[in-house]
């Protein structure tokens, strides 16, 4: 489906089938995601929904260069995710936080400027720009090992936003915050949407989904089942995002006891 | 080659950050309350015997320093989840284990520049001499010793499940081959053909940890080896830690994280 405004794919996703084999003798191996088609276009906010084990972290993974394609294939900005160059315009945020925590929330920015190779200058100036933007700069001398999870979080977002990316993948990044938590971290997308990057991230909360994205497509069982504009997709299954997701997944609530 | 030394600061910082480097302390106190031992004895046999007690008490925390930090290098980064973020940035795998390996060995030289430093300090008080050439050779090849270890440390850690059994592995083979690598050759003159060819082999193609250990030349001061055979005993360390590390890489290359 071709969005009416932008029109340069910076994400693609052909065929992607990703099996993991059993890891003991006799056990069955997993399809995880089975022939996968995706677009995603510059300056859009992708939603990237589906249940647990639907493939989307493993969508994600192979994306990252985590987890290699079984088959098909995968690109950013238009380059084999197999080439670490195709990881030069992106950030990524995990799920959880996943950081050294025995250095100052200022080390670990540099570390991360240093790995894209950013000029010292360059580097002080992004570290005290995402500081600010994610409000921890009081903080800054201070091991992470010392932050709580709110705060943990909005350094993942810094770290990703070190080499001022075109492309963000954001692996639920508002799962396990608190309701102001979720807030910044919504308008930070929001801001980044209006400078005009482009970001694609999976999450379960599908009113923040609603609110946020262009786009969503909804996974289920290695396959995206819908794909489409938010409004559109809301207009024309009659109900909201919720509602349309529960429907695909083929979810049936439970007689009332 | 910037990645490659950011991932290295990040392992020398987590070594102090974490206080691992206590147990160097510990380590030099032990060499400074051995030797002071021996000065206030003061007796030549015993000083000798304290000397390479010290000495050899310098090889095996070298060894432990060693394969302690480089065997957990990469479970840390799995079980911290912190190799996620780490690989999402344009690095690559391989510059990742270059990095790891810089950092473990640069630290090992630290250490070893330490324990050697309060060796000869304390040699310079009580026999009022100080062989620092023997001292600098000696320093140069035990930390290129410590190169194939750590490498070799690496490398295990894409095969075992566990740090510790990697870790035990490692040491057992460092010392095996530094106490009977040597006796192979030995072994092999008495044994008939086929054996003798594949024990041979088996010889020749074992690191010889034990050409790095300049025990003698710093303990009763014999000389110098000379930079001919220091520069030839690098390129050995270099290829068999550039042989470890190649093996760690076809490991790591294409495994799947997830």
């Amino acid at each position: 489906m071709q969005p009416t405004g932008p029109a340069v794919p910076i994400v693609q996703i052909k065929d992607l089938r990703v099996e993991y084999r059993g890891r003991g003798i006799g056990q069955a191996s997993k399809l995880a995601v089975d022939g996968l088609n995706l677009e995603v276009y510059t300056g859009e906010v992708f939603g990237f929904l589906g249940p647990n084990g639907a493939g989307k972290t493993t969508t994600m993974n192979v994306l990252l260069g985590f987890v290699n394609a079984t088959s098909g294939e995968a690109s950013l900005f238009g380059v084999n995710v197999r080439e670490p160059i195709a990881r030069q315009r992106i950030g990524y945020l995990p799920e959880l936080t996943y950081y050294y925590k025995f250095l100052t929330a200022e080390e670990l920015l540099r570390f991360y400027a240093r790995i894209f190779g950013l000029s010292r200058a360059e580097a002080d100036k992004r570290i005290d720009g995402l500081l600010k933007l994610v409000e921890l700069e009081s903080v800054r001398k201070r091991t992470i090992k010392t932050y709580s999870k709110g705060m943990q979080q909005r350094i993942g977002l810094a770290q990703a936003l070190i080499n001022n990316p075109d492309l963000l993948i954001l692996d639920e990044p508002t799962s396990g915050l608190d309701p102001i938590g979720r807030m910044k971290v919504r308008e930070i997308i929001q801001r980044l949407k209006n400078e005009g990057k482009t970001v694609f991230f999976s999450s379960h909360e599908l009113g923040e989904v609603e609110t946020v994205c262009d786009r969503v497509a909804i996974l289920h069982e290695g396959k995206v089942r819908v794909e489409g504009r938010v409004n559109d997709l809301v207009q024309k299954y009659q109900s909201n995002l919720e509602q349309i997701f529960l429907k695909i997944i083929g979810y049936t609530p439970s007689p009332a006891p | 080659m910037n990645s490659v030394l950011a991932v290295s600061i990040v392992v020398i910082k987590e070594l102090y950050r974490k206080k691992d480097f206590y147990v160097l302390l510990v380590l030099a106190l032990l060499i400074i309350g051995g030797m002071s031992i021996a000065g206030v004895l003061g007796d030549e046999k015993t000083l000798l015997a304290l000397k390479e007690i010290c000495f050899l008490l310098i090889w095996i925390s070298g060894l432990v320093i060693a394969v302690g930090t480089s065997v957990k290098q990469f479970p840390a980064e799995r079980e911290n989840r912190t190799i996620f973020p780490l690989l999402a940035k344009p690095v690559t795998r391989g510059e990742v284990i270059a990095g790891k390996f810089l950092g473990c060995w640069l630290a090992c030289g630290v250490a070893l520049a330490i324990f050697y430093f309060l060796f000869g300090i304390l040699g310079v008080a009580f026999e009022h001499d100080w062989p620092w050439g023997n001292f600098l050779e000696a320093l140069w090849m035990q930390w290129m010793f410590l190169a194939i270890i750590v490498a070799l440390a690496l490398w295990g850690s894409f095969w075992f499940a566990s740090p510790a059994a990697n870790a035990t592995v490692c040491v057992l083979f460092a010392l095996a081959v530094m106490l009977l690598g040597n006796q192979l050759a030995t072994l092999a003159l008495k044994e008939p053909e086929p054996l003798r060819s594949t024990i041979y082999t088996v010889y020749f193609l074992l690191p010889h940890f034990e050409w790095f250990n300049l025990k003698d030349f710093v303990v009763t001061k014999n000389g110098t080896i000379g930079a001919g055979f220091c520069a030839g005993a690098t390129v050995y360390a270099v290829s068999y830690a550039g042989f470890f590390l190649m093996a760690a890489w076809t490991g790591f290359r294409r495994k799947a994280l997830n």
